[in-house]
């Protein structure tokens, strides 16, 4: 098993017999294709079909950014371990609308229950109202609620200012954090979620049409607060990161190539970071937790077991 | 009578029958994690057409498994196993390719089992009882298949070594 590489100064990319080999002015770097389990691409490469071919080959999921940290999207190589009974289920959970409420709401409740280990608030109305929610509509109105009780208890944690979450482009230095910790964990849910057999388009809380992979935007709910919340926090209340750490230009606020670096750094770190797995009786670390989170789906889905996300902060360190 | 032409299933699938129906349950439905390239499917050897050139010694499926065929008095099943823990699924195994390719026409002395760590050989032959058998376990596969659930984890020791434990147990 390979290595997560993050690219994060321009250049080229190319393949070069079985290594993927980066260059540019001033580093000529060979990775063997067999060390690189998937790839994070944060800043400008040129590459061509070659390079792709080779991500094909050994099933490797590569997702990209723009100059700015924006995510532009993932190289989903041809899916060899989709399941057509899996698929079939995934389609009945979708079409059965209380079968898909209830996932629905299950992502969410993993939303809640992991923002209340970080923020402290108390869940107990939003979980209630969640309850009563009849359709998805309102299952993102409970959500959406909840949020912004969340961003503006970030705004205290932090002593950042946040104003309105502004997404596209963000405006200010809270809202580039969020952009970005956000699209990394959906990437890094993708990039889980190709090495199981479900089908990342079919999704229950988010409708299938808003995004291609739009499963793993459902997923990414309930790691949001660990991965992106969580970490932003530490990283601005330690001082890890700081106002030099962003470029700002006319209203943009992106995070400069030097901040996203320490940013990338701080998530690859928690990923590998471990918690103690009471039913596995060993230590995972994040990412495989994020795995079997989705397992836990696809028991869901083959009836064997009702999903229930997962407690982050109720595991062991 | 089983008819043959219904005779899909691949070798690993028969030795997963006597290791653990949920493995064959979950496997037969596509469902899997791990990168299976372990396990070599001689099913798909089988369509090959280097199998009509006789006495091709080495067909290499790296990197672990190195099966292959030689002659005798007829064909001979070479199978390549790391340790004899599941001996009876082996030979399960090795039988159902023999019974395979008798079906198919094809004149099959015998199949050898090759335990390269503990230097160990074991010939596996097809009785005249052994075809009865075969009807039995894949009517009893069938039904397992056929099940809209995944049958019970097993917990036994050599789950921990499955590909599917994180699956099963977490
Ligand atoms: S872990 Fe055990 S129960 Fe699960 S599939 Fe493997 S052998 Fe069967």
């Amino acid at each position: 098993m390979g290595e997560v590489y993050y690219i994060t100064t321009s250049g080229t990319l190319r393949r070069d017999e079985n290594t993927i080999l980066f260059e540019n002015q001033d580093i000529k770097k060979k990775i063997p294709i067999e060390n690189v389990s998937e790839l994070f691409i944060v800043t400008e490469v040129s590459t061509n079909t070659k390079f792709f071919s080779l991500l094909s080959e050994y099933d490797i999921v590569a997702h990209f950014f723009n100059y700015y940290g924006y995510y532009i999207g993932s190289f989903y190589p041809r899916e060899s371990k989709l399941s057509g009974h899996l698929i079939i289920k995934q389609v009945e959970h979708y079409l059965d609308k209380e079968q898909k409420l209830y996932l629905a709401k299950s992502f969410v409740i993993g939303s809640i229950i992991n923002s209340e280990g970080i923020y402290k608030i108390d869940t107990k109305e939003h979980l209630e109202a969640l309850k009563q929610a009849s359709n998805t509509q309102e299952i993102m109105q409970v959500e959406g609620n909840f949020k912004k009780l969340c961003y503006k208890a970030l705004e205290e944690l932090t002593g950042w200012d946040f104003e309105a979450r502004t997404k596209r482009p963000p405006q200010n230095p809270l809202n580039a954090l969020i952009s970005f910790g956000n699209s990394l964990v959906y990437a890094k849910v993708l990039g889980e979620i190709y090495h199981t057999p479900l089908n990342s388009t079919v999704s229950y809380l988010h409708e299938p049409s808003e995004k291609r992979h739009s499963l793993s935007l459902d997923m990414a709910e309930v790691f949001k607060p660990i991965l992106s919340e969580g970490l932003i926090i530490e990283l601005l209340k330690s001082k890890a990161i700081t106002e030099k750490d962003f470029l700002e230009e006319a209203e943009y606020c992106y995070l400069n190539a030097e901040g996203r670096k320490k940013f990338l750094r701080a998530f690859d770190d928690l990923l590998k970071s471990t918690v103690y797995h009471p039913k596995l009786k060993r230590n995972v670390s994040l990412k495989t937790l994020i795995r079997l989170e989705l397992y836990k789906l696809v028991k869901h889905l083959t009836g064997e077991e009702y999903y229930l996300p997962v407690n982050y902060h109720s595991l062991k360190r | 009578m089983y008819n043959t032409s219904e005779l899909r299933f691949k070798g690993t699938q028969v030795a997963y029958y006597l290791i653990c129906h949920r493995k064959l349950w979950l496997f037969t439905k596509g469902i899997s994690f791990e990168d299976e390239s372990d396990y070599v499917e001689l099913g798909k050897l089988l369509d090959d057409t280097s199998f009509s050139r006789e006495n091709k010694e080495g067909v290499s499926y790296e990197p672990v498994s190195i099966d292959f065929f030689s002659t005798e008095n007829g064909l001979v099943v070479h199978e390549i196993k790391h340790s004899s823990a599941l001996e009876p699924a082996h030979i399960l195994q090795v039988k159902y390719y023999i019974y395979y390719l008798r079906q198919k026409g094809i004149k099959v002395s015998h199949g050898i089992i090759h335990y390269p760590k503990s230097k160990k050989l074991l010939k596996v032959e097809l009785e005249e009882q052994d075809n009865e058998l075969m009807q039995e376990v894949f009517k009893n596969m069938d039904n397992i298949i056929k099940k809209d659930k995944p049958p019970e984890v097993i917990n036994k020791a050599y789950c921990k070594k499955c590909a599917y434990w994180e699956y099963c147990y977490g």
